[in-house]
Formats: C-alpha cells, structure tokens, sequence
C-alpha cells in the first residue's frame, strides 16, 4: 500500500460521500449518546437538558457546563438493576459461545476433513441458515420449547419424563436460541483456519508415531486457535448487548442490558441514565476487541 | 483415515445440520397444520396463507419492509463501494483510522446501542420519523458489511491487469470501471443481497428509526409473536424462508456457471494445492 499521497479532486467526492454519511448517522449520533448520558433528566422531549450550542456566549455556555452531571453514571453503579444486568449478560454470553464452540468445532472439522468438492457445498448449507431471518430463526424455538412445544411432547410420549419440563422462558433458552443463532460467526472462522492446514502435517505427525488423540491436542488445536479466538469474539461481542433472543426466550427475570437499554428508552424514558449505560456498554465491548486487534499487530509485525 | 474418524465424522455433520435445518423445518411444516396448536396435526392446509392475503396490515408492512431494503440496499452497496474504493486505493489518507473504525464500529456494535444513538439524533434535530429515517437507519447498519464484502474482493484483485489497460492508454477511472468492476462484481450483487437480506430483517434499528405509517413487517412479526406461537406467522415465516431459498439457489446457480465458465482456464494454471 502507498503512503500518504494527494488525492485528486475525484478521489476526494468518492471518499467524502461514504465519509460524510458516516459522520451524520452515525459518528454524530454516538456523540450525541455521550452528551446525553452528562446532562440531567428532565420531564420534556426530548428529555434531558440541553448542553451548549455554537449560538451561545461564552457566560451561557460556563452555565450549561455547571449542569453538566456524572450523576446518570454514578445511577448506573448504584442501581442494582444495571450492575446484574451486565453481570448477568456475560455470563450468558460466555455460556453460549462456550457452548457454541463445542458444537462448532467438530462440525467445522468434519466439513474441513470432507472431500474437497463437497466443502463449498456443506459449508453453503451450514452457513445459509445466517441468511434468513433472525427474528423467525429465534421464532421457531419457541414452537420446540413450550411446554406444549414439540420437545416436551416428544420427550413425553417416549415415556422419558411425565410432565413437561419448563424450557421456555428461563435462560437456558436464551443460551440456545443465541448458539443457534449466532453459530456460523463461530463455525466460519473455525473452519477457515482448519482448512488452511497442510494434510501433509498430519501424515508427519502421524508417521512418527503420534495417536490420533496426540495429532489433534498438539498439531490440529493448536494450529487453529486463532480461529476459536476470531470466532469467540465475534460471537460473544454481539451476544452481551443481544435484545430479541432474550426478549422472546427469556422470561422477565432474565435480564440482559440490550433488553433494559431498550425499556429505558422506550418506557422509561430516563435517556440519561441509558445513554450512560449505552456509553458503559461500548467501553466494555470495545477494549477485549482492541485489545484483540493489538495483539494481532504485534504478532504480524513479528512475523515480518 | 480410518474408520472410527469417518464415523465420528458423518455424526459430527449430521448433529450440525439437524441442529442448524430441524427448528427451520419443522415452522414450515406447521405453517401447513390445520390446527391452531404446534402438538396437533389437524391435516394439511393452506388456510394460513389464505388468511394473510386478507391481512391488510401484514401485507402493507410487508411492502414498507420491501421498499425499505430495495432502497436501503441500493444506497448502502454504493457507499460501500465508494467507501472499499477509498480504503484499498487511497493509501494512508488523513483520519483513515478513523474512518475504517467507524465504518466497522456497527458490525460489533449491539444494534440497540446504534438505534438508540439515531433515535437521539432523530429527535435532537426534530425530524419526524418515518420511512426516509428508516432508509437512513439501515443504510447506516448496512454500509458497513458492504463494505467489508467489497474491500475483500478488491483487496483479492490483481492490479496488474488494471495496469496492463492503463499502459494500453486507459485512463483509471476507465481502467477501474472496464477492468476491475466487472471482476468485483460478484462481491458487488453478494453486498447487495446481505444488505437487502439485513434490512428486510432488522428489528432493532427499525423499531429506533421508523415512525407510525412506516411498521416493518418484522415489527409486526414481533409484536404477535410476544403473544405466543400463530399460524399466520408460520406462514409469512415460511414465505420469508422460501424467498431466502430462492435466491441463494440462484446465487448458487450463478456461481457454478461462472466456475464452469472459467474452468478452462483453471486448468491452464491449476492451483497449488490441486497440483499436489
């Protein structure tokens, strides 16, 4: 890639369209987010107080400044409802992408293992799923979870239990319904980086003498860990603020911070303490992701 | 490899796909049941489907949610284009970093975060919501997946041929627009059909950015489907699945004509690892 060049006149309408959109919906939104989540709440609409406008003396201004309040970020550590829901929202998602790696790895290996002309096709199919709709793939669950559901009657009619257990609305449907629905951004990045591997390794491997069991713990795992990594983050990032899978699988006692997110700002109307919340939420997504992507670097550049 | 790895194979495929097809399935097949209720076959039936056709609700949604992504898509697949141009071509320009962070910032972002941030916006500038803030939500979550599925394709091409039409006296934006578009177009229509799949099923941004005469048909899927389990929404689910199908079938169709097309001059060059 070529250093820092002049663009041209052309060069510089291509890139200010996308650049330009970018910053109204969305880089001046957040900002927005950050100036709310300082101002005080207030019964109006929109409900929090103004900060400061360019209009404004510099008197006008010092004043504003004197309202501005930490008081909707201290309201989020002092209120229980906040600290549980975000406590309560890694765990699930730690759980299902755990949960989520243990179904995608053997699949990802067997579709990596089969034969070469019928990878694109397995792969198609695994990952075709993703392209329908979420909200419906969430929706299906509930048919095989109630307790009328199909499960339960299955389960029933085989003699296994008597009377229906209660799988619906308890977060262990929650922890389902997100694997289920966020299984390819864990299987896809899996199944790249055992594809990557050269068989011939594992003939090596094998033609010195190691089992099956020694090849994968010490040849296969280890070579597709940045993998697991890729397909961890991607999945447990979007899984912590998730809103529908909690919200039509969950009962009210599961709590998750998209959901709560999504009350304060639709019937609470406390859009401070939201916004903070939503400021907290980013904070807290976005430092394992840097974190990730540093360690990446770091790695390229020593492999240079 | 021997027989017990074939074998824990296959069970590892089929678990997967039971587990990935069974819940898809088993909705279509209860879209058809005469009966109300998911434990009882009460006889094959389209009485469902016929029943939507009179939704004038549904229906209408579903029009909203159509003309949302055919726009949506259309505008987010040129400013991912535009935006994968700028980042593959344009070098370390000033505020790049910037640039590619905001960009990628909505496909890590929980969409409820984004929704809220247009809602604020929305109101702190007084517009009213509607459809033309709905386009400008989806956009907003969608652009940046196009943008991701183009740069790859552009970062893939080889700019030797481009240069190769240059030194035969193509100007570059010839160059680019002969040469390397119709050799990212793939990339182009896969963009596009995420983006248009992506809208046509978004609730979260939608439910922050539309406003009343602008419900989305997922809106409306959503708010039955707090009340529990309806065949009517079986059979819009199944209409729904049956679109997908339908065009990544032909996704499919497409691309293996282009493999076969090309196959000739795979064989002149075979891959590394096929020569093996």
């Amino acid at each position: 890639m070529s250093g820092r060049r002049r663009l041209s006149l052309g060069e510089r309408l291509l890139l200010a369209i996308p650049y330009l959109w970018i910053a109204a919906f969305f880089l001046a939104p957040m900002l927005l987010v950050a100036k709310i989540s300082v101002s005080q709440s207030v019964l109006a609409r929109p409900p929090y107080r103004p900060i400061f406008e360019f209009s404004d003396g510099p008197s006008a201004i010092w004043d504003k400044m004197q309202a501005l309040t930490l008081d909707s970020y201290r309201a989020l550590f002092s209120d229980t409802l906040y600290v549980e829901s975000y406590l309560s929202s890694l765990a699930i998602a730690a759980v299902s992408t755990l949960i989520a790696l243990i179904v995608a790895y053997p699949f990802a290996l067997a579709i990596a293992r089969a034969p070469e002309r019928l990878r694109p096709l397995f792969i198609g199919l695994a990952v075709a799923p993703f392209w329908t709709s979420f909200l419906i793939r969430v929706y299906a669950w509930i048919a095989l979870l109630k307790d009328e559901g199909l499960i339960n009657n299955a389960l029933m009619a085989l003699g296994v239990i008597s009377a229906p257990l209660q799988m619906y609305a308890t977060p262990g449907a929650v922890i389902v319904g997100i694997v289920y629905s966020y299984l390819p951004f864990m299987l896809l990045p899996i199944y790249a980086a055992l594809e990557r591997q050269d068989p011939s390794l594992r003939e090596a491997a094998a033609d010195l003498g190691a089992s099956p069991a020694q090849t994968f713990l010490r040849l296969t795992w280890p070579l597709s860990r940045e993998g697991v990594v890729a397909g961890s983050l991607l999945m447990f990032i979007p899984a912590v603020g998730e809103f529908v899978v909690p919200d039509l699988l969950g009962d009210s006692e599961t709590l998750m911070i998209g959901r709560i997110l999504w009350n304060d700002f639709f019937s609470n109307h406390d859009w401070p303490t939201a916004s903070a919340a939503a400021v907290a939420l980013v904070v807290l997504l976005m430092v394992p992701l840097l974190l990730w992507e540093r360690a990446r670097l770091k790695e390229e550049e020593g492999a240079r | 490899m021997s027989a017990a790895g074939a074998w824990a194979r296959g069970a590892a495929l089929s678990i997967g796909f039971v587990f990935l097809y069974a819940p898809i399935v088993i909705l279509t097949v209860m879209s058809f049941n005469a009966s109300r209720l998911v434990s009882v076959w009460g006889g094959f039936s389209t009485k469902w489907y016929v029943a939507l056709l009179e939704n004038e609700q549904l229906l209408h949604s579903a029009k909203i949610s159509l003309a949302a992504a055919l726009v949506s898509a259309t505008i987010a697949t040129l400013l991912g284009l535009f935006a994968a141009i700028a980042l593959a071509r344009f070098g370390g320009f000033r505020t790049r970093m910037l640039f590619f962070g905001a960009l990628h910032a909505p496909l890590v972002l929980p969409e409820v975060v984004l929704g809220l941030a247009l809602l604020s916006c929305f109101v702190a500038l007084g517009v009213g919501r509607g459809f033309v803030t709905l386009v400008i939500g989806h956009v907003t979550l969608t652009m940046c997946f196009t943008t991701v599925a183009i740069l790859a394709a552009l970062r893939d091409f080889d700019r030797t041929l481009e240069e190769a039409a240059m030194d035969l006296g193509a100007t570059p934006p010839e160059a680019f627009v002969r040469v390397a578009l119709p050799q990212i177009a793939p990339a182009i229509v896969t963009a596009y059909l995420l983006a248009f799949t992506l809208s046509l099923d978004d609730l979260v941004i939608a439910s922050f950015a539309t406003g009343p005469g602008a419900t989305t048909l997922p809106m409306r899927i959503y708010s039955q489907v707090r009340l529990g389990v309806s065949p009517q929404i079986n059979a819009v689910s199944t209409l729904l699945l049956a679109l997908v199908a339908v065009a990544l079938g032909l996704a499919a169709a497409v691309s293996w004509w282009r493999a076969g097309r090309n196959s000739s001059v795979k064989i002149a060059t075979p891959a590394p690892d096929e020569a093996s």
